[in-house]
């Protein structure tokens, strides 16, 4: 099938699948999407631009916040309090960038860990945010057609199927608008600093502007993924955005294939919904599993899910076809 | 085109390049020689921007290198290539050719984002300027091939091919024959030649390989322990005794 089949195949795949599920699960789709998104940012910046970041759920603690605050304060709608908190998220992201034009690889993972670090303590201490007893997370009076209920034989809508499509049409969107970036002069850039960065640079791309861009993309993107994700669970606790999160976005990234958008979603379903798949087993077992899975994806799927799916499909492209000529295994039945 | 005056690079308290000054003439090839650690690639990175400069000038037509950033060079007109290479393995052909054209993009990093119409026919354009640029050179094969599959000598070429791909009036080619085999040697100074020739590029480039520096250059600058020792054309320097001294080590007679 072609590449566009598969777009259109798993759109309407996803637009359908609330009406299969039982509203618990529909939920859990939502969070994959949110998750999915904030994943996808992280991936521009550590995948892409090759910043590596342990502070990735602080952006999400700071757009979540922020959109809630907006909302609940000063009652906007969620179709603006969303990309106000992706802004603001971005501009805080801005400030990384001067720790990441002196450090790298795991220096810059500490610096970023810190800042993940700061954003959690100091939450707590700034007015609206509820302290350390966390805050509910209302809409404005102007979301009321979130809660919009009507029933057509097999299409039952209710609050959590129409946030639910909201969400995905939301991280849809701003998909498109990070694969456009990765896929332009832009996204040549970050992997030319991600690879080499005096050639780069000796090729007139500038560091600062360029680490800049991947920042701020990134934690905007994760921003408005933590807006959504203040809506979709309905409370915030700083709590929840500490190191843990963070490390779970980059094993997202990791196992869903690093320098791949398609990978971010998988690595987002994998990550959310596995635990849940196995919260029927015993009490030591869905930790194991758990642990297990992580350990064997990144030791037995190279390039990620997506790299699986790629070979699956028998396609050479992207990082997978490159290896497979290093390798010699070019026309070669699958390895 | 290139001037450089009583140049200075310390490294803590070696002085890596010591009041280094050459030309380089519009339209030249010129080589830069001299046994390892004699400060040929330092001078390289200090023209780049890469390493801070202690004391004197760069100039190139007119203009002061010096107050440009690293990143400011490719539009300045001045391409270069590394050493050890400075291909990004994980991209095609293509693509590393359109970075070496990244300077002439205009549309705003930002508008990439919504992929608006003018960007698309810019990236369109350019890219029909790197495969024809590939086609002109002989490696329109290698177009979708990933860098990092390629066998050295190979990629030796498209990152030549890249430092033309922007344009460049001066290229600076940090040992652009080191590893090639004799045959790749001889096409790879073949390509030299066009790049002034077809493309109007100024060179300037460091090698270790002799023959290839004697036959290609129109003159030659040596140096040795950050100091420029002689300068001329090809046939002078090889006769030149502090050229030879340098490169065999010291006489038991020193020359008068």
């Amino acid at each position: 099938m072609r590449r566009s089949g598969w777009l259109i195949l798993g759109a309407v795949a996803l637009l359908l699948l609330p009406f299969f599920l039982r509203n618990y699960q529909v939920y859990l789709g939502t969070l994959v999407a949110v998750q999915a998104l904030a994943a996808l940012g992280l991936n521009v910046l550590t995948g892409y631009a090759g910043q590596v970041s342990l502070g990735h759920a602080g952006f999400m603690a700071v757009g979540g916040f922020t959109a809630a605050i907006l909302q609940m304060q000063l009652g906007v709608p969620m179709l603006l309090s969303l990309p106000l908190a992706g802004l603001f998220t971005g501009l805080v992201g801005l400030l990384l960038v001067i720790p990441a034009l002196r450090l790298s690889e795991i220096y810059l993972a500490i610096a970023t860990l810190g800042f993940g670090v700061a954003v959690q303590q100091l939450l707590p201490q700034l007015p609206w945010t509820g302290g350390h007893q966390g805050l509910n997370v209302g809409m404005s009076t102007l979301d009321g057609w979130l809660r919009w209920e009507a029933d057509f034989g097999f299409f039952r809508f209710n609050e959590q199927v129409n946030f639910y499509l909201f969400a995905v049409a939301v991280s849809a969107l701003l998909w498109w608008l990070a694969r456009n970036a990765v896929r332009s002069a832009l996204g040549r850039a970050f992997i030319a600093v991600r690879d080499r960065e005096l050639a780069a640079e000796s090729l007139g791309i500038s560091l600062a502007r360029t680490k800049s861009y991947a920042f701020l993309l990134s934690a905007f993107l994760t921003g408005v993924a933590g807006g959504l994700y203040a809506n979709a669970v309905g409370y915030l606790d700083v709590t929840t955005f500490g190191l843990g999160y963070s490390i779970q976005f980059l094993a997202m990234i990791a196992i869903g294939g690093l320098a791949s958008l398609p990978g971010s979603l998988l690595g987002a379903a994998f990550i959310t919904l596995l635990p849940n798949a196995l919260s029927g087993f015993s009490q030591w077992m869905p930790g194991f599993i758990y642990g297990a899975s992580l350990l064997g994806a990144v030791m037995f799927v190279p390039y990620g899910l997506w790299g699986a799916w790629l070979r699956l499909r028998g396609r050479s492209r992207g990082a997978m076809g490159s290896i497979r000529r290093a390798l010699g295994l070019e026309g070669k039945p699958h390895a | 085109m290139l001037e450089l005056e009583s140049l200075t690079v310390r490294f803590g308290g070696l002085k890596a390049l010591d009041d280094v000054g050459f030309t380089v003439r519009k339209g030249e090839i010129v080589g830069l020689i001299g046994p390892n650690g004699a400060g040929k690639t330092t001078a390289f990175n200090a023209i780049s921007r890469f390493v801070p400069v202690a004391g004197g000038q760069i100039r190139f037509k007119e203009q002061d290198v010096l107050r440009l950033h690293a990143h400011g060079l490719a539009r300045a007109g001045i391409s270069r290539t590394f050493q050890n290479l400075g291909l990004f393995p994980h991209l095609t052909v293509t693509d590393n050719l359109l970075l070496g054209q990244h300077h002439r993009f205009r549309t705003h990093p930002l508008a990439q984002l919504v992929r608006p119409p003018h960007a698309r026919h810019e990236e369109a354009h350019m890219r029909g300027k790197a495969l024809q640029l590939l086609e002109q050179v002989g490696l329109g094969a290698l177009k979708d091939a990933y860098v990092m599959g390629l066998p050295y000598g190979v990629q030796k070429f498209v990152e030549l091919c890249r430092a033309l791909a922007g344009g460049p009036q001066l290229l600076l080619l940090d040992e652009p024959a080191a590893g090639l085999t004799s045959g790749e040697t001889e096409a790879m100074r073949a390509l030299i030649l066009r790049a002034r020739d077809e493309f109007a590029a100024t060179v300037l480039l460091i090698e270790h390989d002799m023959a290839l520096v004697m036959r290609t250059c129109d003159r030659v600058v040596a140096l040795d322990f950050g100091k420029v020792i002689a300068e001329g054309t090809p046939d002078h320097i090889q006769q030149d005794p502090r050229v030879i001294e340098a490169y065999l080590g010291q006489p038991e007679v020193p020359h008068a």
